[in-house]
């Protein structure tokens, strides 16, 4: 018995590792571009709702710093964090288009 | 039976919805600036039931009698006051073409303060104090100041200095665009941005008195009475437009460039709310 948990297990982290090592093998300039240009459009969006957060456009800076340092990896996590945050923005300036009636005095 | 009660209830909510819920509900959102700066008063004065309504244009050195103390004390030797000195030799001192600030202004700029922003119906839109002193600037050859700097804080502290003690009187002319302006400014100053989900609102409606860090928040009442101000945070004189934009920036939220349309806008709502509370600027704060 506990010798199926031990392969099942060991095949469980062959596998983990397997994967973790094919996203990391895949992560080239091409991905880091293609995520960086997902997070910009969404900044972009942001700005013309006039709701840019500081912290997208620290993150969008960090991704092409590692990015030229052709640390990939990290440039493509930051351009996510990046999409992420712009895409909260949006959603806030959209959401308080009827929300910010809540905190008016009357 | 059922049915006849069914659409009997539905012929009732629709009479109550067409005669009674939605003109109500439009009439709330019809905006009427006399009775919002009303409540806006009555807010803070039911909130601070102790402060005097003039006290309320000194921000936090009002929220409670050791900060008090400490505004009588700074009183004495102002940190502002060689931002007023150089503002009154500016001020004074010709453009190159010969005329000068008080060209530009009513009664030569001098006891004026109380009057910005004002509407203008020619442009339909706000115009600002520190915008229509880079006005006159350009109208007169000279390159403008940028508006988070210290030759604007000097020249409306010299300007806000010469008009202490008149209240605050910010007309809305019956225009709808301007009605306009003053909404957008109540919808700015309500609305939360930043990562930190922050409106004006959140520190100086629902927490004035409160601490953040080591600052005292000033309640939104008069808050723009007493500028530009000295703060010992900065160690320098700052303007309407440099409070502005670091709140902004200190929520998370990238500023808007100095003098958009959002803080024009802004600017005339906080103004108009604390109409007949005194110019109390230049002042200073912590």
């Amino acid at each position: 018995m506990s010798m199926i948990r031990a392969s099942t297990l060991s095949l469980a982290l062959a596998l983990l590792i397997g994967g973790a090592t094919s996203v990391l093998a895949a992560a080239s300039e091409a991905d880091f571009k293609a995520a960086y240009a997902a997070a910009e459009a969404a900044n972009k969006e942001a700005g013309a709702l006039r709701n840019q957060w500081t912290v997208t456009a620290a993150a969008l800076a960090n991704a092409k710093k590692a990015a030229d340092k052709g640390d990939f990896d990290q440039a493509i996590a930051s351009s996510k964090e990046a999409e992420a945050l712009a895409k909260a923005s949006i959603y806030q300036a959209t959401s308080e288009k009827t929300l910010w009636k809540e905190l008016e005095i009357r | 039976m059922r049915t006849a009660t069914y659409f009997a209830s539905a012929a009732l909510a629709l009479a109550a919805l067409t005669f009674g819920v939605v003109p109500s509900a439009v009439a709330a959102d019809t905006p009427n600036p006399p009775a919002d700066a009303k409540a806006f008063r009555d807010f803070f004065t039911q909130k601070f039931p102790k402060l005097k309504l003039e006290d309320f244009v000194n921000g936090p050195y009002s929220m409670n009698e050791g900060m008090h103390r400490q505004w009588e004390e700074k009183e004495q030797f102002p940190p502002y006051e060689f931002s007023v000195d150089m503002g009154k030799e500016m001020f004074s001192k010709p453009f190159k073409n010969g005329k000068s600030y008080a060209d530009c202004f009513p009664n030569q700029g001098i006891g004026i303060r109380q009057n910005y922003p004002y509407f203008d119906d020619k442009e339909g839109k706000v115009v600002t104090l520190e915008l229509a002193l880079n006005r006159c600037r350009e109208a007169n050859g000279e390159a403008p100041f940028s508006y988070v700097k210290d030759e604007m804080a000097a020249l409306t502290a010299y300007m806000a200095f010469t008009s202490r003690g008149k209240p605050f009187d910010i007309k809305i002319p019956n225009d709808p665009r301007a009605l306009e302006a003053y909404q957008n400014g109540k919808r700015y100053f309500y609305t939360r941005r930043g990562q930190l989900n922050f409106s004006c609102a959140t520190c100086h409606v629902q927490s004035p008195g409160e601490r953040v860090r080591a600052e005292i928040l000033a309640p939104a009442l008069g808050i723009l009475n007493a500028m530009p101000i000295y703060r010992s945070e900065w160690s320098g004189m700052g303007t309407i437009s440099r409070r502005f934009t670091t709140c902004n920036s200190q929520i998370r939220g990238v500023p808007l460039n100095p003098q958009d349309d959002e803080y024009r806008d802004l600017e005339y709502y906080l103004s108009y709310v604390s109409n007949g509370l005194p110019i109390s600027g230049p002042g200073a704060r912590p």
